[in-house]
């Protein structure tokens, strides 16, 4: 949560995209995030990225749904409110099968939506700041985290020389904050 | 490019030894128990026999689908290793005919000493008022008749299938001919495999062993079983071929979509046995859970629960993780585990109704397995070694090469 300072390089085509990524990553700049308006398979590859971890998250709450639904239905039928249902045991582990099934599921899916939201900085009423207008159009838009100690001109001249069609420095907010685009400025001043 | 399997001695001699061992133990078996005047040594012969040779039959059959399946989806995922389900398909006639055998010596064979066929109960159905009323059904001719047209029409388009791939090798570059033939073939070959292996054929060689009972998704549910082990027996042929040195274009991706399939069929399998024991269970008529309580809570009460943890348990937990079906080790080994586990899953739907509680894992059971198995690996290793491991000039074959899980 904090106000940083970023190099932004916009290219128009996937060709020079990757052999820009490739040189950011050698030249020792930190490249805070590049955003396309399609998703460009090997991207990932190119950038570096590790792969995610969300499925171990999917499974430990698969595991959470399973032991809700065998544990909330075992209580309630064998402590809470035994009825006596055709004559079958108080204790049924099959009848439970379907809804501990379905509390897997359930459980699964949507925990793994909410972590998923949470990694990509995503949910209904946070915003983001946009580097470029059109990374959702037509533009695949590279940004250079900067501090201090790099001057903003040698990171711009090397993004040109990447191949960049247009090229900004920008002081934005880094991740995700809550509420509105017209008070962005308010907000900016209060967190600067 | 060309790449030729040859049989590695050791190969050639495991299989041979597996084949001596299997007669070894058919002799013994003739002499031990076909000779016997016990009737449930007699019946022990021939449940062994069924059970074994409709095993291999289906697992063999799951090749021909494969290929059927994935040249209708026109998919080129499989068309790296194409090879082998083709040369399992193309064998899968053997043990076929050796199915067919079976049954037909049990269908008009087998009787015990009060002239009664304890396999087939609806062969020798006297006055039983059910068996009766599923005559219509379950009688000898209609038995021949399917039995004798699945084996041919499996046998036919097993060496069909592969006999096209191989034409492709000397078709024209980017001829397109073939490949549209054995779409259009695949297709006739799904109505085919659908009303034999998903209907008609499990009925009669498994479900009418206890011909009172019966269960409406029994047939889907041989299907499960063998399409997993099948596909288990594809992945063990490509890894041996892959230590072998062959197979150059199969990558760790096509290994991970082989472990896809049997992950997700392991599930798919555990889905309909609880379905279909689920409804018993819950409705709790006693004409269908008598199927169960044989075998949940009498005498095969060990393999009804190893058979869950084997197919079930262990395959959801070991091959769920991504890095666990790329590796050659817990692949190979899960293979093992579900073949060996569909197996029992096998035994324990065709013991129970003939041998009752008197069950064995012996060594007639073991021997049979191993001379099944030694028939499995020397004629399809044989095929194997007739034709490119690669299917040269497929037009799929860019595709595949550059496949990504």
């Amino acid at each position: 949560m904090a106000i940083k300072k970023f190099a932004v390089a916009a290219y128009d085509d996937e060709d020079v995209l990757f052999p820009a990524v490739s040189k950011v990553r050698r030249s020792g700049y930190k490249m805070h995030d590049v955003y396309t308006p399609f998703p460009v398979h090997g991207l990932d590859v190119a950038m570096g990225l590790k792969e995610t971890d969300l499925h171990i998250a999917g499974f430990i709450y698969g595991l959470c749904g399973t032991s809700t639904a065998v544990g909330f239905i075992s209580w309630i039928y064998t402590i809470d409110w035994k009825i006596n249902y055709g004559g079958k045991p108080h204790f049924s582990l099959p009848a439970w099968i379907p809804i501990t099934f379905e509390l897997t599921v359930l459980f699964a899916a949507v925990g793994m939506v909410l972590t998923f939201c949470y990694l990509n900085q995503i949910m209904p009423g946070v915003k983001k700041h946009v580097f470029h207008p059109r990374q959702s159009d037509d533009l695949f838009v590279l940004t250079l985290e900067l501090n201090n100690h790099v001057s903003e001109e040698e990171a711009i001249a090397f993004l040109k020389s990447t191949g960049a069609k247009e090229t900004s420095i920008q002081m934005a907010e880094e991740s995700w904050w809550y509420g509105r685009w017209d008070k962005k400025e308010e907000y900016e001043a209060l967190n600067a | 490019m060309n790449d030729r399997f040859e049989i590695p001695a050791r190969l050639r001699n495991t299989s041979l030894a597996l084949i001596g061992v299997g007669v070894l133990t058919l002799i013994c078996g003739i002499a031990c128990l076909l000779m016997s005047h016990n009737d449930m040594d007699k019946t022990r012969f021939w449940a062994v026999l069924l059970h074994d040779s409709v095993f291999f039959t289906f697992i063999t059959g799951v090749s021909i689908f494969v290929q059927a399946a994935v040249s209708l989806a026109q998919g080129a995922w499989l068309t790296a290793y194409r090879r082998v389900p083709e040369a399992i398909g193309a064998n899968a006639w053997i043990f076929g005919t050796i199915a067919l055998i079976v049954t037909l010596c049990i269908v008009f064979g087998f009787r015990d000493s009060h002239g009664v066929n304890t396999i087939y109960p609806w062969v020798t159905p006297g006055t039983d008022k059910i068996l009766l009323g599923k005559k219509a059904f379950l009688n000898p001719t209609m038995f021949v008749c399917f039995s004798v047209a699945t084996v041919a029409l499996w046998g036919f388009f097993g060496n069909k299938f592969r006999s096209y791939s191989i034409a492709q090798e000397s078709a024209p570059k980017n001829d397109t001919k073939i490949y549209w033939k054995v779409f259009r073939l695949s297709g006739v070959f799904l109505i085919v495999y659908g009303l034999s292996q998903m209907s008609t054929i499990p009925w009669l060689w498994v479900m009418s062993v206890q011909a009172h009972w019966y269960s409406t998704l029994f047939s889907w549910y041989n299907f499960a079983s063998a399409f997993v082990s099948g596909m288990s027996l594809i992945m063990l042929w490509v890894v041996y071929l892959k230590n072998q040195g062959n197979l150059q274009l199969v990558t760790k991706e096509h290994m991970h979509d082989l472990g896809k399939f049997m992950f997700a069929f392991s599930i798919f399998w555990t889905y309909l046995w609880f379905a279909q024991y689920m409804l018993i269970w819950y409705a709790n008529i006693p004409d269908e859970t008598v199927y169960f309580k044989l075998r949940q809570h009498g005498p095969y009460s060990v393999i009804f629960y190893a058979n869950f943890i084997i197919n079930f348990c262990m395959p959801i937990l070991i091959l769920m993780a991504r890095p666990s079906k790329r590796n050659y080790f817990t692949v190979t080994f899960m293979a093992m585990v579900i073949i060996f586990g569909h197996w029992l899953d096998f035994f324990q739907m065709i013991m129970p109704g003939p041998l009752g509680e008197h069950w064995h894992i012996n060594w007639y059971e073991i021997g049979t397995f191993m001379g099944f198995v030694g028939i499995l690996i020397f004629t399809v290793s044989r095929t194997l070694t007739k034709s490119s491991l690669v299917q040269n000039n497929s037009i799929l074959l860019k595709e595949t090469a550059v496949h990504i899980a």
